[in-house]
């Protein structure tokens, strides 16, 4: 039987040089004249172990992390298709301390099986939770998934089952399934991770939810910064299809679903949901107000489910375990786990799935092992561009839609930006207004014309000009994009500055020249 | 992958009607045929506008404001090689400013602009999702990370010497 290695053909394992370290294996093992199967997995979430190779062996899968294509001779010559030593070698892969403390339900395949083999999903629990889902009736469905405590992962945070309820119980000749993979919050990665790792859950996620609220289709929206996921779900949905599980008789059910991935052009607003609907139907991805909800009239005007990639991934195993063994996880209001990203100036930055409630120094100080520059922690952003800045003395605040509300922060899609103390969070702070002013979509007054007004009044406090008066200016213009705005951009952009401004004042006062001497 | 843009600066009305044509069909196919238009031609012509907003039966003015709303859209040609700097928070933890600094010193070039000898454009972007590889790129589609002034240099060169 030939060995099988194991080395990722996700894009972060692509980015370090994942595609050469296996054209390095292939014809190493050819010109040796062994028979080696090497199989590209997803990714585990170790980013900063890749490329991680791992190999099949009796006592496990082993790994050899940060491999490059001239190692790979050495690792012959170490045999490491035994599991043989190696300056690489980190061990078992799944004995890790990173992996050994993790709740893996979403991820829980995510770089262990081949992603676009059937037959792999199916060995590791794939479509187990349809199949319970095709015995019950659509209203026990969505009722399994409310009692579950799943809560919107793309940020919002409502509960999902409450949106099935009101779409399977709106009455239209047609409804649709949509998911956002438009995730381009900064520090966020594992919408992206799951599609091109792991894509028959997500596949199998929307499947369940058209089938719970009488959807027969479904639409992925996936950004255009990422090519690769976007080709992975391609490949997947056609996978799928051949393999009986969409088309018009589901998994031999008799019932209709099928999807389709389509591609984003580069507009950060389309993360919002009115916004995504807009641009899937053709238009500016320019904000739509509410009500109506998308639950009532959303894409085409017809019922929609929208739902971020990785509520819709958690559905599968919340059918296929039960609701209660998923709300077993977490804590308070905030149930069943979230896959945090950790990721900036960190040492060990990668994707951990844990159980609501860990802190964010667990998150950056034990995964992450701390600044990868070696200089002083400073800040820590959560939750994407628009989350808030917590300094050191609020690392304690555990990671869950309420506490992280209470300190006048938020979750987001649970990424964590690492920053050392060469940070400068004024000039966060600009940024923050400035992004706004870049990706506002312009319908509402508070963020197309607030965030330009934002980066001029802190370039005035900075520069020192008027700046108790300008201090006053800001803090009004923020509560005016806060209650004024349409959508979550602009009525969440003050959050970053607020945070900057209650947490880093100094950054404000410091003359400007001598701010630079901060490198 | 090493997809060069596939430029043409001839318009060809038939081959961008046949590509339309085959889109049509498709539920919001606004962004799939422009998507298609721009992979075919390297950038949306003008004279598009006029046979995407017939063939889709909505106003030249809906198809202009599309068009014109997407950063991903071009009204010109990139250069032959594209590449996309990530300039969010987590590279900007990393350092991306620095590498931004060096493209315009040491390479004479600023995001949003294109050699003189077409050879290479700089985009900005905001997030590529290698936040744990920061700072990251992407050149022609294909992920960078880890990103200092020595690996650009070196990628710059590969792509001069693809070139020659």
């Amino acid at each position: 039987m030939s060995a099988r290695i194991f080395i990722p053909s996700d894009s972060s394992a692509l980015a370090v040089g994942a595609e050469a370290v296996a054209r390095a294996v292939a014809k190493e093992a050819h010109a040796r004249g062994l028979d080696v199967l090497i199989v590209r997995n997803g990714a585990r979430g170790m980013v900063w172990l890749e490329p991680l190779v791992e190999v099949e062996t009796p006592q496990g899968r082993i790994g050899y992390g940060q491999v490059s294509a001239r190692d790979v001779p050495a690792l012959f010559d170490a045999g490491f298709l035994q599991g043989g030593e190696h300056t690489t070698r980190v061990g078992k892969v799944e004995d890790l301390d990173w992996m050994r403390r993790q709740q893996r339900l979403t991820f829980a395949r995510c770089g262990v099986t081949d992603p676009l083999s059937l037959d792999d999903y199916r060995a590791h629990g794939g479509f187990a939770g349809l199949k319970r889902a095709l015995a019950m009736t659509p209203a026990e469905v969505v009722e399994e998934v409310v009692a579950s405590g799943l809560r919107g992962r793309g940020g919002a945070g409502f509960p999902t089952g409450v949106k099935w309820r009101t779409v399977a119980g709106a009455q239209a000749d047609r409804k649709y399934i949509v998911c956002n993979a438009d995730e381009g919050d900064s520090g966020t990665f594992a919408d992206r991770m799951l599609m091109e790792g792991d894509p028959f859950t997500l596949i199998e996620g929307m499947i369940i939810s058209g089938l719970a609220v009488g959807a027969s289709k479904g639409y992925v929206y996936i950004r255009s910064e990422y090519p690769h996921a976007f080709r992975a779900m391609q490949r997947a949905i056609e996978i799928a299809r051949a393999g009986g599980f969409l088309g018009p008789d589901v998994a031999g059910s008799g019932r209709p679903f099928d999807m389709e991935a389509r591609l984003g052009a580069g507009a950060y607003i389309c993360g919002e949901e009115t916004s995504l609907l807009e641009s899937l139907e053709g238009r500016r991805g320019q904000v739509r107000a509410k009500p109506p909800l998308p639950a009532v009239q959303g894409l085409f005007g017809k019922p929609t489910v929208i739902n971020n990639v990785l509520s819709l991934a958690s559905v599968p195993w919340i059918l296929a375990h039960g609701a209660s063994a998923y709300a077993a996880f977490g804590m308070g209001r905030s149930r069943g786990t979230q896959p945090f990203q950790i990721a900036g100036n960190v040492k060990r930055g990668g994707l951990v799935e844990l159980a609501f409630g860990v802190t964010i120094r667990d998150l950056v100080e034990h995964f992450g092992g701390g600044t990868a520059s070696g200089r002083k922690l400073r800040a820590v952003q959560v939750g994407g561009p628009l989350g808030a800045y917590f300094p050191d003395a609020l690392l304690d605040t555990p990671l869950d839609y309420e506490s992280m509300l209470s300190a006048k922060g938020m979750l987001g899609h649970g990424g964590l930006v690492v920053f050392d103390d060469s940070v400068d969070l004024a000039r966060q702070a600009r940024f923050a207004m400035q992004f706004c002013a870049i990706e506002s979509c312009g319908k509402c007054t508070p963020c197309r014309i607030g965030s330009t007004r934002g980066v001029e009044v802190i370039d005035k406090i900075v520069a020192g000009v008027a700046r108790e008066k300008n201090t006053e200016l800001l803090l009004d213009l923020c509560d005016a994009m806060t209650d004024g705005s349409l959508c979550a951009l602009g009525g969440l952009t003050p959050m970053p500055v607020l945070s900057a401004l209650t947490h880093f004042p100094g950054d404000f006062e410091r003359p400007a020249p001598t701010r630079q001497t901060a490198e | 992958m090493g997809q060069e843009v596939a430029a043409s600066l001839s318009f060809d009305e038939g081959r961008a009607l046949e590509i339309i044509e085959k889109l049509a069909q498709l539920e919001g196919a606004m962004l799939p045929i422009l998507h298609a238009l721009q992979e075919a031609f390297g950038y949306i012509d003008q004279r598009m506008v006029p046979l995407v907003a017939q063939a889709l039966n909505v106003s030249r003015a809906e198809t202009h404001g599309a068009i014109t709303f997407y950063h991903d859209f071009r009204d010109a040609p990139a250069g032959r090689h594209v590449l996309r700097i990530c300039r969010a928070e987590s590279c900007q933890s990393m350092g991306c400013e620095r590498l931004v600094d060096h493209l315009r010193i040491a390479h004479h070039i600023e995001p949003g602009q294109t050699s003189a000898d077409g050879a290479l454009t700089i985009e900005s972007v905001y997030c590529l999702g290698q936040c744990a590889l920061s700072p990251a790129a992407l050149i022609d589609d294909e992920p960078v990370g880890r990103l200092d002034e020595a690996r650009l240099d070196a990628l710059l060169g590969q792509l001069n010497g693809a070139r020659a």
